[in-house]
């Protein structure tokens, strides 16, 4: 799964308009804050922002890895401009049903399309919170439109990231995985 | 309260069920919606519907929020209806760009059926 089309997606949605508008906030550099951007409190803060928001639920953090299952649903939101990179959500397939249940109020039998829609709206949200943790961050970075990918037996590589946060959290059965990928800093 | 008419201009569907949902919780019962899945989308519903209120997210494919925005004014589609952007888009830049672009309300998400409350009714009230 490469990261160059949502990252591309994400400069054209950024505040600047494109990478012009990129290219002259460049004299702005995230270099010097680093240690804000990284800092992997941003991600517990953005999950319980959006989960209790959302879904009404509180999220504790788990130690383990996030557990395979024969289906998982995964969506990706590209981060372009200051930063480049990747927002991404993972669950197995049941817990994709519980989260879109929670955030609909319907029932779900099957990983349909609002079920995905819905994975793809927590990982844009989660994106979008963990952004604005860090001012300089916010003004600075673009969101592409979220990807979701469903299937099984798959994996996310990102060659020599700058920095990678990967955290696995649990609300009642439900266990899910949000990573961020830095692959680029300016 | 009188019937009001919504546009929600989401390109996710569980999002716009979810604003139409804070909206009822909001106290606006009487609600007709109008769901538009682009800001293209967006102006074709504008053509063929009266609308009192216009909720908006900006990151979307096609047309994006903002250029949605610039649009309506340009084509003089929803003259003094108000705009309120629901976005995961929150730095001073959007919402500046936003304003300008002829929104009178930001909500960020995610967001609580109160936060719509507050930001929405005050913007009917005074249309």
């Amino acid at each position: 799964m490469l990261l160059n089309g949502v990252r591309n997606a994400a400069i054209a949605g950024s505040p600047g308009a494109g990478r012009k508008g990129m290219e002259q906030a460049m004299g702005l550099s995230l270099r010097e804050s680093v240690h804000l951007v990284s800092d992997p409190r941003n991600v517990d803060a953005s999950v319980e922002e959006v989960f209790h928001l959302m879904l009404g639920v509180e999220c504790r953090r788990e130690d383990g890895p996030l557990p395979v299952e024969p289906e998982s649903v995964t969506a990706v939101v590209g981060f372009g401009g200051l930063l480049s990179g990747a927002c991404v959500f993972r669950t197995g397939g049941v817990a994709a049903l519980q989260v879109a249940a929670r955030m609909t109020g319907m029932e779900f039998t099957e990983i349909d399309d609002t079920v995905k829609d819905g994975i793809g709206e927590i990982c844009n949200m989660l994106a979008g919170a963990w952004k604005s943790k860090v001012p300089d961050l916010a003004a600075n970075c673009g969101l592409s439109v979220p990807a979701v990918i469903t299937g099984h037996d798959y994996r996310l590589h990102v060659q020599a990231p700058e920095f990678q946060l990967h955290h696995v959290y649990r609300f009642d059965d439900a266990v899910f995985a949000v990573t961020i990928v830095c692959d680029g800093l300016q | 309260m009188r019937e009001i008419r919504a546009l929600i201009v989401d390109d996710s569907s569980v999002m716009r069920k979810i604003v139409e949902r804070a909206l009822r919780q909001a106290g606006l019962d009487s609600l007709v919606v109008h769901e538009a899945g682009s800001g293209t989308e967006g102006l074709e519903k504008l053509r063929g519907n009266a609308v009192d209120l216009i909720l908006s997210d900006i990151n979307m494919p096609s047309m994006d929020g903002l250029e949605f925005l610039r649009q309506i004014r340009t084509q003089n589609l929803a003259s003094g209806v108000p705009v309120v952007m629901i976005t995961t888009e929150s730095s001073e830049e959007h919402v500046r760009q936003a304003i300008q672009a002829g929104a009178q309300g930001y909500i960020r998400k995610p967001f609580t059926a109160e936060q719509v409350k507050e930001r929405v009714l005050p913007l009917l009230s005074a249309a």
